[in-house]
């Protein structure tokens, strides 16, 4: 097995857009707050850096109480990266962007006795592609009764699949064009050539695994490699990725 | 019931609208009744390479709307007699074009013809998914470069999910046409091999047509390629690939290369 190490490039994405932790206050805030300096307090540095998703469909509040529950949050070093449930009479300028389409990814354990609201979202994006309209081929099961997906014809361009419980397998290629994002480990028994994910809710075990490597993007629980940052002796191959620390590896599988 | 055929690719002038043509008029000469409908609505121009522009009374639109009868607008070809052309409207756009309305006409075809060819209009959008929607069988025209096959990687996946098909659980029979293959820019490396479009696309061949003038010259002359030089390398490609899509089990021929002066040049390098 060949294996190139190529840490001196890496740059860890704090949180790619497709998972966030959302918090959903509830009234009176200052209580609210109170749980949340609690939290903080004994899981140090839980929402530093990470992308932090307002949920606030059930609070009856109006545009300035809004901003300074935005206010208490920037106090605490919580940077919320976009708002959901807001109605546009909430929402004034400066204020993070409103978010729709977001979809449960599970309660994230941070361990405390009364804890406040905290879940994992995914939001998936328009991966920018060239033509218009993404479709998303969204699958997802309860985590009990199915922890991998297997997907048995090949990934066109504009698709992606994503299923944060588990493993995802492919029988067939990844188009230019198309994403697969997984909890778990990316299985490929074609070309990848299109972006894989692994351990997109933050799984540093996962892998990714393909037959024949062209892929334009990869990463592994947040951190994640360009085409152009590929070992070049690498493409075209059957291939392995995995994260050693904060750096991707990737070496020839036979 | 006739077959409906969906001739379709994403991207613009690949050869869509000469397939369609051409395909028509190979399956019409073996005795089969053809229609071949145009529904790129506001750039028509189906009825240019079938040689029926001056033809054109009532079109597609003017039939969902009620205001020509199906037969009124149906266009007979002058040199096959069993070949038929419903036109595409001019001056009106694609939202004239209503989910009924197609469906429709579509099942009112399927009646009386033993092919339904339908040109798409470029695009991911209403008029291309208008036209696949009642597809019994896909023709994706891809040209051996990186943009046209994701292009019709990404129609595909359409294929896949947006048609009546698809939402049945039904699988779409998709075939591959590969057009506008030039064999002297494939050895130079200019151009995708075509087992490398075949390993990424992975749905079956049905020809492979040259690149070639013949093409243009029968356009000029308003004659699918399969009516105006049945001899020629295209029209032959297009007569092979027309007796794939009926049924026959024949091997798909690949182009010659041409010995010309950069061939021999090239030669050693493409080697
Ligand atoms: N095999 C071919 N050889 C040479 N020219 C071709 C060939 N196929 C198509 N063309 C030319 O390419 C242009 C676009 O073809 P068309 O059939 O109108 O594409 P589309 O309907 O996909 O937009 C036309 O000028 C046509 O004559
Ligand atoms: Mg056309």
């Amino acid at each position: 097995m060949t294996k190139v190490q190529t840490n001196s490039r890496s740059i860890r994405i704090k949180g790619r857009s497709f998972l966030a932790v959302v918090l959903t206050p509830d009234l009176p805030l200052d209580q609210w707050l109170e749980r949340l300096d609690d939290l903080a307090a004994r899981s140090a540095g839980f929402f530093l850096g990470r992308p932090v998703v307002l949920d606030v469909s059930d609070l009856q509040i109006d545009r300035q109480q809004l901003g300074e529950c935005l206010a208490h949050l920037a106090q605490r070093n919580v940077s919320i990266m976009g708002i959901e449930g807001a109605r546009h009479s909430m929402i004034s300028p400066g204020m993070p962007p409103v978010l729709k389409g977001g979809r449960p990814a599970g309660d994230v354990d941070v361990a405390s006795v009364e804890p406040v609201a905290v879940a994992a979202q995914s939001v998936a994006h328009d991966a920018g592609e060239t033509l218009q309209e993404p479709q998303a081929t969204v699958l997802q099961a309860p985590r009990s009764t199915l922890q991998s997906l297997l997907i048995n014809e090949p990934v066109r361009s504009g698709q992606s699949i994503i299923f944060t419980e588990g493993d995802v397998t492919i029988v067939g290629s990844v188009a230019s064009g198309a994403e697969v994002i997984a909890g778990g480990s990316v299985h490929v028994y074609g070309t990848l050539r299109g972006r894989a994910m692994a351990g997109s809710v933050g799984n540093s075990q996962a892998r990714i695994f393909c037959r024949k490597l062209e892929a334009e993007l990869i990463a592994i629980d947040g951190i994640y490699k360009m085409a152009e940052d590929l070992p070049t002796d690498l493409l075209g191959q059957p291939v392995q990725v995995w994260l050693e620390g904060d750096a991707i590896v990737a070496g020839k599988v036979n | 019931m006739g077959k409906v055929i969906v001739v379709t690719s994403g991207k613009g002038g690949v050869g869509k609208t000469t397939s369609t043509a051409a395909l028509g008029a190979a399956l019409a000469q073996r005795n089969e009744k053809v229609v071949v409908v145009d529904f790129d609505v506001g750039l028509r121009n189906l009825d240019l390479v079938m040689g029926a522009e001056r033809r054109v009374v009532y079109d597609l639109v003017n039939v969902i709307q009620g205001d020509a009868k199906l037969t009124q607008a149906l266009i007979r070809d002058k040199r096959i007699e069993n070949l038929f052309l419903l036109p595409a409207s001019q001056t009106r756009d694609k939202d004239n074009l209503t989910p009924e309305g197609v469906e429709w006409v579509i099942n009112e075809l399927k009646r009386y013809f033993d092919w339904v060819i339908c040109d798409s209009p470029a695009g991911i959008e209403r008029g291309a998914t208008l036209a696949m929607r009642h597809a019994d069988v896909a023709v994706v025209v891809t040209n051996p470069e990186v943009s046209s096959v994701r292009d019709s990687d990404r129609i595909i996946g359409l294929l896949d999910s947006k048609t009546v098909k698809a939402e049945r659980g039904e699988r779409m029979e998709k075939h591959l046409l590969l057009t506008r293959f030039d064999q002297n820019r494939a050895a130079r490396g200019d151009m995708l091999k075509v087992e490398d479009v075949l390993e990424i696309l992975s749905i079956p061949l049905l020809g492979i047509i040259p690149e070639s003038m013949d093409v243009l010259k029968a356009s000029n002359i308003g004659a699918p390629v399969t009516i105006a030089d049945a001899k020629s390398a295209p029209a032959q490609a297009y007569f092979e690939a027309a007796r794939r899509l009926a049924g026959e089990d024949i091997p798909v021929t690949m182009p010659e290369e041409k010995r010309g002066l950069f061939g021999k040049i090239f030669s050693r390098r493409a080697a």
